[in-house]
């Protein structure tokens, strides 16, 4: 498949991953033989109630975790741990509370090896595309929820990862934040050409703001499924394609 | 009081002025006494126990003999300190102390960080640490004055032994405290093992680390006195003791005094530098 292709940056191919944890001493399969190509440039958002292992997944993408089997190819390579071309953004900001909002947004160009000055020119560029430069010189705990999570996409996009991976951005805003917070990020990802892996409980929010969706099912609930969403953006949630695709979604879980 | 309960109180009482200093210009409309309300609530008792004193002390309801007035005191404080008397004193105790303590900061801190990383380190030394922690240093002080002699060494030894736990303890406490979720953002961001220690481990420790300095500079004063009691010929515990056997009562309270205000300087001067160290953990700035 994608692997005989001729491959783009930021391309991510999946086989055979298979992960289990252990529970009380036994084994609690968690991945099943995954297998999924990721394509140059996409987003692609991981849906799955609670313990289908969407997350695993994402922090094994991510080099966080190791699979039992398998391998994650970016770009033909297979990764080892973690990796420069890839970004991570958590669910929650994970600020470092002692640093500005720009020294944290220069946070990952530092520990890459860039000085202070030079981090902090290039962090000025991200901060203002996500809206807060008059907030440079605060610190954390002086930002709002959505604030701070900006500050925390900032700072994945200032190190340009071919690759940006997202658990729950949004999952821990207010319905209101959440809403304009999504609007920005379809803004974004716009402007920087980055293969997204997003996930999310919010069937709405998957819709909006991707290309694909991977529908991970609870074990022993049958297999992983793909659905393309092939909808103009900026989308209109009210749009009746829109709604067809969330119902859909809404079906496969059997919430219809 | 014991010196956790100082310690608490001085803590309790510097974290109430920041309050204070931030709620006064709120309290507006009768400006003289929005002034001097907070100034009322916060050093009225003090106030009044001082007034007290003197009340009591000049009328003869207590014994002034005992209890000399407070000028008398302060009168005596002063004349100690223009003569030179007291100075000496001081100055022996200061080093005293301030040798310890430094000893205390260089040893504890480094050991805590490295302790509070290395799991093994920290799980084997735990428990010896737990039971020379649990021994008074007052009651180890005749064991010090064997090994060391009745000299300088054993008063210094004590009261480094008695400030290293305090250092040592909340530097191991701090760094095991870190957010293990920050030291795995860093990880995504190629931060190596001396990157995550000085970047993440190393910030996020200070304020810990500064509830340990300010413990043991309270501890530090109170093992001085005990440490100058015995077998000194200098130094202000000594001149308690001196004071007291000579009857030279306003002289003792003045040195009682001195400390005090050691005391209240040695943690104003370590708030100070909290504040100027971890400004990004201050309520308001």
């Amino acid at each position: 498949m994608g692997v005989q292709q001729n491959l783009r940056r930021g391309e991510v191919t999946i086989r055979h991953l298979s992960k289990s944890y252990r529970l009380n001493g036994a084994p609690l399969p968690v991945l099943k033989d995954i297998n999924l190509n990721i394509r140059s440039g996409e987003t692609l958002a991981i849906v799955g109630a609670s313990g289908s292992g969407k997350t695993t997944l994402l922090r094994v993408l991510a080099g966080l975790e190791d699979a039992d089997a398998g391998d994650v190819l970016i770009d033909g390579t297979a990764i080892r741990g973690v990796g420069a071309e890839r970004a991570v953004i958590f669910q929650e900001p994970r600020l470092l509370p002692w640093l500005t909002v720009l020294d944290n947004v220069g946070f990952g160009l530092e520990t890459r090896g860039l000085s202070r000055s030079e981090a902090r020119g290039r962090a000025q560029h991200y901060v203002q595309l996500v809206g807060l430069q008059q907030f440079e010189g605060a610190y954390p705990r002086q930002l709002s929820g959505g604030m701070a999570q900006r500050v925390g996409i900032a700072r994945a996009l200032a190190v340009q990862p071919e690759i940006l991976l997202l658990d729950e951005p949004l999952g821990a805003l207010d319905a209101m934040t959440k809403i304009s917070m999504q609007q920005e990020l379809a803004r974004i990802w716009r402007d920087e050409d980055v293969t997204t892996v997003l996930v999310t409980h919010d069937l709405e929010e998957a819709i909006y703001l991707a290309d694909r969706i991977l529908i991970l099912p609870r074990e022993k609930e049958g297999e992983p499924r793909l659905i393309e969403i092939d909808l103009p953006r900026p989308r209109d949630r009210s749009a009746p394609d829109f709604v067809r695709h969330r119902e859909e979604l809404l079906s496969i879980f059997g919430l219809h | 009081m014991s010196y956790e309960n100082v310690s608490t109180f001085l803590a309790a009482s510097f974290g109430h002025r920041r309050l204070a200093r931030v709620s006064a210009p709120t309290a507006t409309p009768p400006r003289l006494l929005g002034f001097l309300g907070p100034i009322a609530a916060r050093y009225g008792l003090l106030f009044g126990f001082l007034a007290f004193w003197q009340l009591a002390s000049t009328t003869g309801w207590v014994n002034p003999a005992v209890f000399p007035p407070l000028d008398v005191i302060v009168s005596a404080l002063w004349g100690g300190l223009s003569s030179g008397a007291l100075l000496d004193d001081i100055a022996i105790s200061l080093q005293r102390s301030g040798i310890a303590f430094a000893a205390a900061v260089a040893v504890g801190i480094p050991l805590g960080l490295f302790m509070g990383q290395v799991r093994l380190v920290e799980q084997a030394l735990d428990p010896i640490l737990q039971l020379f922690r649990q021994t008074s240093a007052l009651a180890l002080y005749p064991v010090f004055i064997l090994l060391l002699g009745l000299g300088e060494t054993s008063k210094v030894f004590v009261i480094f032994w008695a400030t290293l736990f305090p250092i040592l303890l909340s530097t191991i406490g701090g760094v095991k405290e870190v957010d293990r979720k920050l030291i795995e953002m860093a990880r995504t961001y190629g931060a190596g093992p001396l990157a995550i220690f000085r970047r993440v481990v190393l910030p996020a420790s200070v304020p810990a680390i500064f509830v340990g300095l300010r413990l043991s500079a309270t501890t530090a004063l109170l093992l001085l006195i005990a440490a100058e009691m015995i077998g000194a010929n200098k130094g202000i515990g000594f001149q308690v003791m001196n004071a007291q056997y000579n009857f030279q009562i306003p002289l003792m309270f003045a040195a009682i005094l001195l400390l005090a205000l050691l005391g209240l300087a040695a943690n104003a001067l370590l708030v100070l530098l909290q504040r100027n160290l971890c400004r990004w953990s201050q309520p308001n700035n």
